[in-house]
């Protein structure tokens, strides 16, 4: 009964562990090292700890093998988790940097996606003219109606495969309008012909987009002439003139969105107030940056679940591992514990170096996994469905705040690890141990 | 066979370590379990039986691409054909935008070229007989709790009616099961006349989505698919026909290289269950070495030995191991509800049993081999004297 109730205990030590653990932010963490690292130096029990510490690793070379358990296991867990939040992060970033509070978006109302939505030209015609849109020198309001069509081609790491790619027709202010959009590479489209300036991101996943190739769209030949590179989600995909999509696309004067500039982020509401105001519109208004924020949304989280859910499966592999090798290794040494503890150490430093022993290898196998991921995956270019049916090329972002979430749960699964076998070690009774072997 | 208590007895020998190891080894997999039956879906597309002599005919350009009418009496006089019908993209949205309903209107015989789909015949000449008539498949029904003769607006992301306005009415007129060998999913299907959705739609121009066919015999599918391909070739509208698991496979692709993704994390979990199992099957023999000479003393031969420690490595991954599947296979379904339908984890099917257990098998032997050949080639004296 008393050994339940201990048992008890400990678990419930390790669950409000975990909880205080991942509510923790950094500084705090940092502070608890610090003040540990002052105990072990300064205080007499600390130094006596940090010398049974130091015995304990000693030996550590003698039990490679079986150290290399906890730091490769653990470095695997970090690994996949950051590799998965690494790409839902990238895939949440692409579509946000596509976004501002100064320009909105106008979608026939309930669209939710340019690709379902169509706007008369008389309509384009009224929301342009509204208040709270930017003027540009002349006079003219600036505002890019643009038309997104999807063509066929094939990928350029599996040409069998033929991904949906994003083709948008846009008017001249659109260079205007997304001022991060630059030429890198040729030159941009002339307006009325078949030309197409594709997005660096997309120059890389599908094939046949080199400047001067021909490429067959509803029948027609069109002519790659630039490149652009943007880092958002335009990277993605192949402009054109939004007359020759339009024709090439019988679409006639419709187009499917209008993106305005705001004379400022504030004059929104007033914009939006305008739209609603019109009893011939029926269209929906967000700024760019919330329309961007919302296609990412349930994919993100999608990745996130997937991601965290193998993290803790894999985690729990991982500490069932740990606690072998520690229950080994406390094994091995129980003879010279007991020895420590017959010449009158207490129980508390020889638990709090098995731990420490059993978080520095934790903490290898951290470091070990979130660098192996990072120096794979950070910038490792991949697509996938977006909203608008179409392929959304984005990089994977190794971030420092998911390499440090990758060292939390590598400490964490370290703690767990060392636990137990700690207070085994600390509780052995010492003519028991003596005796052993 | 006889053995088997003695294999049993040294694997019992510590029993915490081989437990803790057995729940590493079911952690394992319990992912492989999981993920598996995704990688597979993903590589290989539906394998669904009921679909092998289906083939689906689209724009050769692009998916938003439509398709002229005339096509369909043409596609239906080449030989080989046995029906042929067309459907649209709806892009349905029930209440909310969040409740988005896979939805198709489709031809008067579409549903005949899907024999996995178990409609009532008296439900079936309901819909026939109703202009707004809609089946829906029974787990769509169930998510919505939509019942026969209940009125359903959907919303159209799309399509508005000439009117104007985006909201359409439908009944309920039949809820159908998915039969045997049907492709995942299809129970979420939401199937409505394209004669309404064409009549009452403000700008379709009549142009249908794609058309699926179905074929006299499986085997003809390549000259059944250039046949119709060749209809339309060097017109504004020509078009790729594929089968049904190809157009499936390229789809999924798209998505991503979800195969690609689910290896790279099974090789990470594997890659560390070898290293992790091994451990333990080395620290195992090494504390056992006396035991061992003793069982050599005995009479048992080298390779006998051998046997003995293979046997209890590929028993401690098959026991883990068959555990964690078998969590997974009572899991997945849980995961897929409890997703509201975001994630559709596969059934663990008998193809990922077998899979699974030929991996515990051969990580079995892998991990067991080198202390095996250790125990195998003890000599008995040394290994008395503990030296």
């Amino acid at each position: 009964m008393k050994k339940f109730l201990f048992g008890l205990g400990l678990f419930a030590i390790v669950i409000a562990w975990l909880i205080v653990w991942t509510l923790l932010p950094w500084p705090v963490i940092l502070a608890l090292a610090i003040v540990l690292g002052l105990w072990l130096a300064f205080t007499r029990s600390g130094r006596r700890t940090l010398s049974v510490t130091r015995v304990g690793l000693s030996t550590l070379a003698q039990r490679l093998g079986s150290s290399s358990v906890i730091v490769i296991g653990i470095a695997g867990v970090v690994g996949v988790l950051v590799a998965m939040l690494a790409m839902g992060e990238g895939f949440q970033t692409t579509l946000r940097q596509t976004g501002s509070d100064d320009t909105a978006i106008v979608l026939r109302g309930g669209s939710q996606a340019e690709l379902n939505s169509v706007l008369s030209r008389d309509n384009i015609d009224l929301i342009e003219q509204k208040p709270g849109v930017a003027h540009d020198a002349q006079g003219h309001p600036v505002a890019s109606a643009e038309l997104g069509v999807i063509a066929n081609l094939p990928k350029k790491d599996d040409p069998t495969v033929e991904a949906n790619v994003p083709i948008r027709g846009v008017g001249d202010e659109a260079w205007t309008l997304h001022p991060g959009i630059r030429i890198i590479e040729g030159r941009k489209f002339k307006p009325g012909l078949r030309e197409l300036d594709v997005g660096q991101g997309a120059q890389k996943q599908f094939a046949g987009l080199e400047i001067g190739k021909q490429l067959r769209l509803s029948g027609q030949e069109w002519t790659i002439v630039g490149v652009f590179a943007s880092n958002d989600a335009y990277e993605s995909e192949l402009w054109g003139d939004a007359e020759s999509v339009a024709s090439a696309y019988r679409r006639g004067s419709s187009r499917q969105s209008v993106t305005v500039k705001l004379a400022q982020p504030s004059a929104f509401d007033q914009f939006k107030a305008a739209l609603m105001a019109d009893p011939t519109l029926k269209v929906d208004v967000s700024t760019t940056r919330e329309y961007f924020n919302k296609q990412s949304e349930g994919l993100t989280k999608v990745i996130r679940v997937v991601g965290i859910t193998v993290g803790v499966i894999m985690a729990i592999g991982a500490i069932f591992g740990a606690l072998n090798t520690m229950f080994a290794a406390v094994a091995t040494r129980a003879r010279e514990i007991a020895t420590l503890r017959a010449l009158g150490f207490r129980g508390w430093p020889v638990v709090v170096s098995v731990m420490l022993e059993t978080m520095l290898l934790a903490l290898a196998g951290g470091v070990l996994g979130a660098l192996v991921v990072w120096l794979i995956f950070n910038g490792y270019t991949a697509s996938t469905l977006g909203a608008n049916f179409s392929q959304l090329v984005f990089q994977f972002r190794v971030t420092p705040a998911l390499l440090w979430t990758g060292i939390k749960w590598a400490l964490a699964i370290g703690f767990i690890g060392g636990l137990f076998p700690a207070v085994r070690a600390a509780r052995l009774p010492v003519t028991t141990a003596l005796r052993e072997l | 066979m006889k053995y088997f208590h003695l294999i049993w007895a040294a694997l019992m020998r510590r029993k915490t370590r081989t437990i803790f190891t057995m729940l590493s080894v079911l952690a394992a997999f319990l992912l492989f379990g999981l993920l598996n039956s995704v990688r597979v879906a993903f590589t290989s597309g539906s394998k669904s039986v009921a679909g092998v002599d289906r083939l689906v005919v689209t724009s050769r350009y692009s998916i938003i691409q439509g398709l002229p009418q005339s096509l369909q009496a043409q596609i239906a006089n080449i030989p080989g054909v046995k029906l042929v019908d067309h459907a649209n993209w709806f892009g349905g949205i029930y209440q909310d935008p969040k409740n988005f309903v896979l939805s198709f209107s489709v031809g008067p015989h579409y549903l005949d070229l899907f024999p996995e789909i178990e409609l009532p015949d008296a439900q079936r000449k309901a819909f026939d007989a109703d202009r707004t008539g809609a089946v829906v498949g029974e787990a769509l029904a169930e998510r919505y709790h939509w019942k026969i003769g209940d009125k359903i607006p959907l919303q159209s992301t799309i399509f508005p009616q000439k009117n104007g306005d985006k909201t359409w009415p439908f009944e309920i007129v039949g809820i159908f099961k998915e039969g045997k060998n049907g492709a995942n999913g299809l129970d979420q299907v939401f199937f409505f006349h394209w004669k309404y959705f064409d009549e009452a739609n403000a700008f379709n121009g009549h142009d249908v989505g794609w058309y699926v066919l179905r074929l006299d015999d499986p085997k003809q599918a390549d000259r059944v698919a250039h046949a119709v391909d060749a209809l339309s070739a060097n017109s504004d509208h020509e078009t790729r026909t594929q089968t049904e698991s190809a157009f499936n496979a390229s789809f999924a692709k798209q998505i991503g290289d979800i195969g690609l993704i689910v290896g790279a994390i099974m090789a990470a979990v594997f890659f560390t269950l070898i290293l992790l199992t091994g451990n333990t099957m080395a620290q195992a023999v090494r504390e056992r070495i006396p035991e061992l000479a003793v069982l050599k003393t005995l009479g048992f031969t080298g390779r006998g030995v051998l046997a003995l420690v293979l046997g209890e490595s590929v028993l401690l991954l098959l026991i883990g191991g068959v555990i964690g599947m078998a969590l997974a296979a009572v899991v997945a379904p849980g995961v897929s509800k409890g997703s509201g339908g975001m994630v559709q984890l596969p059934p663990v099917g008998a193809g990922n049993w077998l899979q699974g257990i030929i991996v515990m098998l051969v990580i079995g032997v892998l991990v067991g081999l080198l202390p095996a050949m250790r125990a195998m080639r003890l000599r008995i004296v040394d290994a008395l004297a503990g030296r």
